[in-house]
């Protein structure tokens, strides 16, 4: 077997890892399965790669890849702008649809219904506007360096790597020590009661909706950034998204980021076994396991 | 000096059927008041109105001076409202001293460590292990942490629905005795409660509420009559059934 | 009479999908199972009876040259199987579980129409599938008829079966389930089987769908069942008012002619160099729809009848 297939899987799983993050936020917090998150990422995507272009326009110099990277400083400034634009979207989101519904009192499952209506109006209209035609952040090549024992990375993946390692971190220790982090997973248990304590549940839900965006934007550029650009990109990957958040058991942040990177892993293992052409159905088998052997996934509560 | 008022209150979960149908008393600053009924009278749902859990579909809620009709619960905590529900009234997920570290949120900054501390100190039992998660605490240190988040803020008004629901005889004693000293600090007690002799040898004033609607409304000296209850409790059945 | 024809074309397609919404409506509601893998089921309905019906091909396995009819029952048998593993698996956990795993069918599904060429013939897919009254064929006027009246039929047979059946006992258990799973289980209801076994006709009723669909077009391929069908069907069911056979008729008959008409108007509008383009704002258009409904009119056009339904909003009591 190739080991590359380890380098291949942990980027993958990095980005399924980041966007799984937002995705088991808030599913716990706001409790339903999120059926738009995968469209976050396709439009961080291109709405950071618009912000590269408007960048580009203003200061030619920006776009020139700096060393070793293939990309300039354009792209992390325009990532800035593209979380911020990808933050709106879904605060807007939330405002015309979900809180509405929630405000009703209507049941789960109905909104889960409009986050698959809202999933197919947008990504339809990624399509509309950008085209069905894959684009791209570069188009400088990099050369894979070695990195021993048979296994290749190019510097932009192992940046992947890094950086994804470094935000989880942080995620991880602000859920776990600040008080936000504290009222989040207050209102995760129990919004009502949140309420009674002086929690203000709303900006807890805002707060939720932030973070998830924020990493499906970089999720979404990251993909980007190592593939391609395509208005189904995020639909592509939201079955592997929920099997990592079911994997790793709904509301972890450490869970998400390691069910990513299990699947990430495997499918880059299966794609050496039996063939690329069914690297979409690992996740479904990974999925179908852990409801039959540990629904409440590794790190989850028997309840959930 | 008033402490809350409600004016011909009417809550509930469809404004078709309100639970609560036009409520009206008023509670001074430092009074103790109980709030009796039978079962399905609406006493529950009436003090989750209050502490904005439950809509309002008329009338008014005033804090002192202040209207505070359908104010989100947050903003009711924040506003000097303690409330402290039946059931699911800690996070059991979160650790004991994290439980308190958010109500501790909604005083200023450096304030926070002194009413923590001394919220530890009036209950040692969770001063023990303030690390453990609070779910692992027996029913009874539940009561005390629920209580002592409710206290932490020093709110005007605390309320409490049926703390005494599932303790032991002993446990209700200690938890009787705790509101005591709460009530003897000043503090504007609302109660909830099921268990008449307990409720009745702390408070100065109960309300019985049967059927959404106030049937009485009183020093609690005639209430220790049982006959009195039962004609109040039984009585209003009895017509009921008779409708 | 070449509108004529097209008229009967398409009300044919129309009440094909009419039957899946019939199918969802047991699913959702009465039942309320969220299923958003449709599309998957379809298609093992298809590709379940175009493989018993075709004539023998030699790129591909099957092609048993079995009568039509045959066909349809194996398509439902199959549909009822699938409904009933993903049932057992996920019916006891929280209701968007099912949704996820539903989805991940219809993915798993669609690559298993894709890959496996020597059963399904991969993405050309599959031609040759007997048409019902196909010696008619070349009078597009009587064999479009005549197809509509059998289509017409089995939406006939199946709303009076499920009408009567949903006035059944085991009706009245599965609305009580959905209303209140407490009390329905305190009267002695066993929830999750009530649910699997709506689950399962379901699914048997969406796979007829499909083989109906599939032996009236005479081919099918894997694009037919992309995630797109599911969502149509959804909107279909939405928009006719859940929990309503008729209903159910009434939105797929209704958003299938949305589609249609916005798909000729965008061809009128736009240049044929942009019309790919454009189409997806047809899916929009859907989509927006969809979430307005649930926004402001849950109920749909025709709302359910007996009792209203704990689904469409109302505030979950918590006393």
């Amino acid at each position: 077997m190739n080991p590359q297939a380890i380098i291949d899987g942990l980027i993958a799983g990095s980005t399924i890892g980041l966007g799984a993050i937002g995705l088991t936020l808030t599913y716990s917090i706001l409790r339903f399965a999120n059926f738009t998150h995968g469209d976050f990422l396709a439009w961080g995507a291109y709405l950071t790669l618009t912000v590269a272009g408007v960048l580009g326009g203003l200061a030619a110099g920006l776009g020139a890849p700096v060393y070793p990277f293939s990309f300039g400083w354009g792209l992390p400034l325009a990532v800035l702008g593209g979380v911020a634009l990808t933050v709106a979207l879904t605060l807007g989101l939330d405002r015309i649809l979900f809180r509405k519904l929630r405000a009703r009192g209507a049941d789960t499952i109905i909104i889960v219904m409009a986050s698959f209506g809202a999933s197919m109006a947008l990504r339809s209209l990624l399509e509309f506007i950008f085209t069905a035609k894959p684009v791209y952040f570069t188009n400088a090549l990099q050369i894979a360096k070695p990195l021993g024992l048979g296994m290749r990375a190019t510097p932009d993946q192992l940046m992947v790597i890094g950086l994804t390692a470094l935000m989880v971190l942080g995620l991880h220790l602000l859920v776990t020590h600040s008080a936000t982090g504290r009222a989040m997973r207050a209102v995760s248990e129990n919004p009502g009661l949140a309420g009674v304590y002086g929690v203000d549940v709303a900006k807890v839900v805002r707060v939720t909706w932030i973070i998830g965006a924020g990493m499906a934007c970089i999720a979404g550029v990251m993909a980007g950034l190592l593939v391609q650009i395509r208005p189904y990109m995020g639909f592509d990957l939201l079955l592997p998204l929920f099997a990592a958040a079911i994997l790793g058991g709904i509301g972890s942040i450490p869970g998400a980021m390691l069910g990513g990177l299990i699947i990430g892993l495997s499918e880059a293992f299966a794609v050496q076994i039996i063939g690329a052409e069914w690297r979409a159905a690992i996740s479904f088998v990974i999925l179908v396991i852990v409801l039959m052997l540990r629904p409440q996934g590794l790190f989850g509560r028997k309840e959930a | 000096m008033t402490a809350l008022t409600l004016s011909d209150l009417q809550a509930g979960y469809d404004p078709d059927l309100p639970i609560v149908k036009g409520v009206s008393f008023t509670v001074s600053k430092g009074e103790a008041v109980c709030i009796l009924g039978p079962n399905g009278a609406g006493k529950s749902t009436m003090i989750k109105a209050i502490a904005g859990l439950v809509p309002c579909f008329g009338g008014q809620v005033q804090l002192g001076e202040t209207e505070v009709t359908g104010m989100p619960s947050h903003l009711l905590a924040r506003n000097g409202v303690g409330f402290v529900p039946q059931t699911e009234n800690i996070f059991t997920r979160l650790s004991i001293i994290e439980n308190l570290q958010i109500a501790a949120q909604l005083l200023p900054k450096p304030e926070r460590p002194r009413r923590i501390e001394a919220m530890l100190d009036m209950f040692p039992d969770l001063a023990a292990r303030p690390r453990e998660l609070a779910g692992a605490l027996s029913g009874g240190q539940r009561q005390m942490l629920a209580a002592a988040r409710a206290l932490l803020t020093e709110p005007e008004v605390l309320m409490l629905d049926e703390p005494s629901a599932g303790l032991s005889p002993k446990l209700v004693g200690q938890v009787f005795e705790t509101l005591r000293r709460i009530s003897d600090t000043g503090v504007t007690l609302v109660l909830v409660e099921q268990n008449v002799r307990a409720a009745l040898a702390l408070t100065h004033r109960a309300l019985v509420l049967v059927d959404g609607k106030l049937a009485h409304d009183g020093p609690t000296d005639v209430l220790h009559d049982g006959r009195f209850l039962g004609e109040l409790f039984l009585g209003h059945r009895a017509a009921e059934a008779g409708r | 009479m070449e509108l004529l024809a097209y008229a009967a074309f398409f009300l044919t397609i129309a009440l094909t999908y009419a039957v899946i919404c019939l199918g969802l409506n047991v699913q959702w509601g009465q039942t309320g199972l969220f299923n958003v893998g449709i599309a998957g089921f379809v298609g093992l309905g298809a590709y379940v009876s175009a493989a018993l019906t075709t004539p023998d091909a030699a790129e591909r396995i099957g092609g048993f040259d079995l009568h039509i009819a045959l066909g349809w029952l194996a398509a439902m048998a199959a549909g009822a199987a699938l409904a009933l593993a993903v049932g057992l698996l996920t019916l006891r956990m929280r209701s968007d579980y099912l949704a996820i795993t539903t989805f991940g069918i219809a993915v798993a599904l669609q690559l298993v129409f894709q890959n496996t060429e020597s059963l399904t013939g991969g993405a050309f897919g599959m031609a040759f599938i007997p048409r019902p009254f196909s010696g008619l064929q070349s009078e597009p006027f009587a064999f479009n008829v005549l197809n509509l009246a059998l289509t017409a039929l089995v939406v006939l047979v199946l709303y009076v079966l499920l009408e009567h059946l949903l006035r059944s006992p085991w009706g009245r258990a599965l609305r009580a389930v959905r209303e209140d799973e407490v009390a329905a289980q305190a009267l002695g209801k066993n929830p999750v089987l009530l649910r699997i076994q709506a689950f399962a006709l379901g699914g048997a009723i969406m796979a007829l769908a499909g083989a109906v669909q599939a032996h009236f077009i005479g081919f099918i391929a894997p694009a037919n069942y992309l995630p797109m069908m599911t969502f149509q069907v959804w909107a279909m069911l939405i928009v006719g008012g859940s929990g309503n056979n008729r209903g159910a008729i009434l939105g797929a008959v209704l958003v299938w002619a949305i589609w249609a008409l916005s798909g000729a108007l965008i061809s009128e509008i736009f240049p044929a160099d942009q019309q790919a383009r454009a189409a997806s704002l047809q899916i929009v258009i859907i989509g927006v729809m969809l979430c307005a409904i649930l926004l402001w009119r849950p109920q749909g056009i025709l709302p359910e009848v007996r009792s209203v339904s704990r689904h469409l909003g109302h505030r979950n009591k918590d006393t």
